[in-house]
């Protein structure tokens, strides 16, 4: 089959390789018909994320059709049309009973490993770097789907691959960054990265009764889809961002803060060559910008949610700040298998249709340059959907 | 709704955060003494005096120290100058040597340098966080400024691999080392017990063991993957066996491959599943079988056994041991045990005395 490998940095290539087998007996092989890029996929493609291996399968957001189940596979059937989710979840242990799916204490062959870096484990993860079990990934024409029952959800005729596909990740991910702001009625919510993350985090947020949303990137169009969605913007270029946001609160701050930029951030000021040079120095692995800035912003006793991935070391953290506002900070992997039905429920209801934040369609022969496109944010790029 | 792009007057000005982290190791849990176990198994015993590699870079670091804390006391203006930092600075830089020359001295005056090693690691972090000041103070010299962040950076890095190293190193005592790992999984003891106690299920989670044979009441013979594809074997018996609590284990007198240990079995606090606490210790051996046993333990002979214990628990909570030996990659040959290896590698395992 074809499918879409990592060789090094900004170098992904198409190449022919083995269809995947059943390698354990609740294993299913999924043939995909639908697959995207995401913005934690460019943590990878930029050299940012270690334990990266020439050849390695790329790809966390996909769905398709079952061709294949393993003995212990109870409720999928072949011919089943799926959505996978990208943690990879046993469903016994004490973390996936406890839906927090994305820690399943099961499913990283390579758990000593991430245990060096974090102190503990998460779950693995479809093709996301050895260290969290490095599983071929979706972008691809068939997929291994490790624990297919609990991954996937069954989804009916009637609704297209781009309604649903993002099931998979972003929309539980700017869901659950919503979610964990623990939003009450007449609250505010800043929301920095106008990314595929933020998109779905700007309506989450309004979904679960925030009063208004302020949105923060400096990407046109970026900006303007997240006006489309219901949210005010700020272009940190043009704007100081935290006096922006102070004007717009009354000195107070936005009741909750959500970091959907993660380690790549960018900044117009002294700060961002400085922590360019701490990252080339491999002083720290991480640009915490936008996180500084949420953390700056957010009101006293507030919420900061971060969706943003991080992967090591951070350096000026104000932690002076976390403490003296009480502040209560959210993040960690989406625990996406506890959103697949509630959140398809949202979309056979009519509340959200997902596909609003699809700007490419490319056949995954193509994937090479769409992940240029995608990273270099040009010709309006906000989402890519593959087909093979 | 009506949405707009806020826009205002207002100046851009950077707030830079305020930065501290810190370290702290765990105080243990009141009314008990953890680590009793392990003392308690291992012999008394004095180390075996010579210095291992990590000792010796960490000597290495020590005088290096020295000698950088001596200079940069006698000679701040001079070394200001090499590396760009204004004059000004110069009482920052005696500071540094000062601090350089403490750190030095303990580590090379100690038996058990980690502690030192580690103040070198703060230290260097500390000097980092004034050269970086110092970038943004007039009259520094930003390039050779790169260069001696460049440098500290470099040692920072290998401190702090240094004390790594000695803090999480093997054990050893009178020659035995001593592991003891434990992990909680979701089932009853009685269901763990039953599984560890047929000995022939072994191969479905410790990876090393190819099979394992009951030779009688309390005798069983393993055959194990030994180097360079080779197989090895020995007898064991059981020398305690408490039902659902406690199963305890050595090789048979004369064996070659020399180990004991035990399992323990015990309810987690909360009713989440069993708290399952291995106690291994081994000669590390010398010659073909000893490399055997080398090769099953690694060179970190914790992270295998905790592998073989996550296996364990696999297979009890999920029914199967995850893998991705056999999947596809866009290159030749497969790279899933790679990561597996660099921990158990093969040969001797590094080990460390201990008085
Ligand atoms: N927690 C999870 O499970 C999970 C899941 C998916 C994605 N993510 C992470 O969420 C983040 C966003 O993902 P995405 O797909 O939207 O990526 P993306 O790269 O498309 O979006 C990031 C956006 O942030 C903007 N940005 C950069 N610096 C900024 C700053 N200082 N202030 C405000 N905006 C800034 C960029 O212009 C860009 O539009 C990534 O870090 C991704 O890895 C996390
Ligand atoms: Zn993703
Ligand atoms: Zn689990």
């Amino acid at each position: 089959m074809k499918a879409n490998c990592w060789y090094g940095k900004r170098h992904v290539q198409v190449v022919d390789v083995p269809d995947p087998i059943i390698l354990n007996q609740r294993d299913a092989i999924v043939k995909i018909t639908s697959t995207a890029i995401c913005g934690s996929d460019l943590h990878l493609y930029n050299g940012f994320v270690p334990t990266m291996e020439q050849g390695d399968i790329m790809g966390h957001e996909f769905m398709g059709e079952v061709v294949e189940v393993g003995r212990e596979v109870k409720k999928l059937r072949v011919g089943d049309r799926v959505v996978v989710a990208f943690p990879i979840s046993c469903g016994n242990c004490f973390f996936c009973k406890g839906e927090m799916y994305s820690l399943c204490e099961n499913s990283n062959p390579n758990a000593w490993m991430a245990e060096q870096f974090f102190g503990h484990s998460p779950a693995g993860i479809f093709g996301y770097s050895h260290l969290t079990g490095g599983f071929a990934g979706g972008q691809a024409e068939y997929v291994r789907v490790p624990f297919a029952d609990v991954g996937t959800v069954k989804i009916e005729n009637g609704l297209s691959d781009e309604q649903v596909l993002f099931l998979s990740d972003i929309f539980p991910t700017g869901y659950m960054a919503a979610e964990n702001c623990n939003i009450s009625p007449g609250d505010t919510v800043a929301i920095w990265g106008c990314g595929p993350v933020g998109q779905f985090a700007i309506r989450s947020a309004l979904m679960l009764g925030a009063e208004r949303v302020v949105a923060i990137d400096r990407v046109p169009e970026r900006l303007k889809m997240a006006r489309d969605g219901g949210a005010h913007t700020i272009d940190y270029e043009e704007t100081d961002v935290y006096d922006m946001l102070m004007q717009f609160t009354g000195g107070r701050g936005p009741d909750s803060c959500i970091d959907a930029v993660g380690l790549e951030a960018h900044a117009p000021t002294p700060l961002y060559y400085y922590d360019r040079l701490k990252q080339a120095m491999m002083l720290e692995s991480d640009r915490p910008i936008a996180l500084r800035e949420a953390i700056m912003a957010c009101r006293n006793g507030g919420t900061v949610s971060i969706p943003g991935v991080y992967g090591g070391l951070i350096d000026k953290m104000p932690m002076g700040a976390v403490m003296n506002k009480a502040l209560t900070l959210k993040t960690g992997q989406t625990h996406t298998q506890r959103y697949l039905k509630p959140l398809l429920k949202r979309i056979k209801d009519g509340d959200i249709d997902p596909s609003f934040v699809v700007t490419h369609r490319l056949k995954l022969a193509d994937a090479p340059q769409g992940f240029a496109t995608f990273n270099d944010k040009q010709d309006g790029c906000i989402k890519i959907v593959m087909t093979p | 709704m009506t949405t707009r792009s806020l826009q205002g007057t207002s100046p851009k000005t950077t707030r830079p955060g305020k930065s501290s982290s810190k370290t702290q190791e765990g105080s243990p849990a009141t009314g008990q003494q953890l680590g009793a176990v392990s003392d308690r198994l291992s012999e008394n015993g004095n180390g075996n005096g010579s210095l291992t590699q990590e000792e010796q870079l960490a000597y290495g670091l020590g005088w290096f120290g020295i000698g950088l804390g001596l200079t940069e006391l006698m000679m701040p203006r001079r070394l200001a100058h090499a590396t760009g930092l204004p004059i000004r600075h110069r009482g920052l830089i005696r500071i540094m040597g000062l601090r350089e020359i403490a750190s030095g001295l303990g580590i090379i005056t100690q038996r058990r340098p980690a502690g030192a090693v580690w103040s070198r690691v703060a230290g260097d972090v500390i000097d980092l966080a004034c050269l970086g000041v110092a970038f943004t103070s007039a009259g520094a010299d930003r390039k050779k400024l790169a260069a001696a962040v460049t440098a500290v950076a470099g040692a920072t890095a290998l401190d702090l691999l240094c004390a790594q190293q000695l803090t999480r190193d093997v054990v050893t005592r009178n020659g035995t080392i001593a592991v003891t790992v434990s992990l909680i999984i979701d089932r009853s003891p009685g269901d763990l017990y039953s599984y560890w106690h047929d000995f022939t299920n072994f191969p479905s989670f410790m990876k090393h063991v190819i099979s394992v044979q009951v030779t009688g009441e309390r005798r069983s013979h393993w055959v194990v993957t030994g180097p360079a594809g080779s197989t090895v074997e020995w007898d064991a018996e059981v020398t305690e066996d408490s039902a659902d609590t406690l199963i305890a284990w050595r090789t048979l007198e004369g064996s070659d491959v020399d180990h004991r240990g035990q399992v323990r079995f015990e309810p987690a606090p909360g009713k989440r599943g069993t708290l399952v606490t291995v106690d291994l210790q081994y000669r590390p051996p010398a010659g073909t079988l000893g490399s055997a046993i080398a090769t099953w333990f690694g060179q970190n002979p914790e992270h295998s056994m905790k592998m073989d214990l996550r296996r364990f628990k696999q297979v009890m909570e999920t029914g199967e041991v995850i893998t991705t030996e056999g999947q596809p990659a866009g290159r030749q040959g497969s790279t899933s045990w790679k990561y597996d290896r660099a921990v158990r590698g093969s040969g001797t395992p590094r080990t460390r005395g201990r008085t």
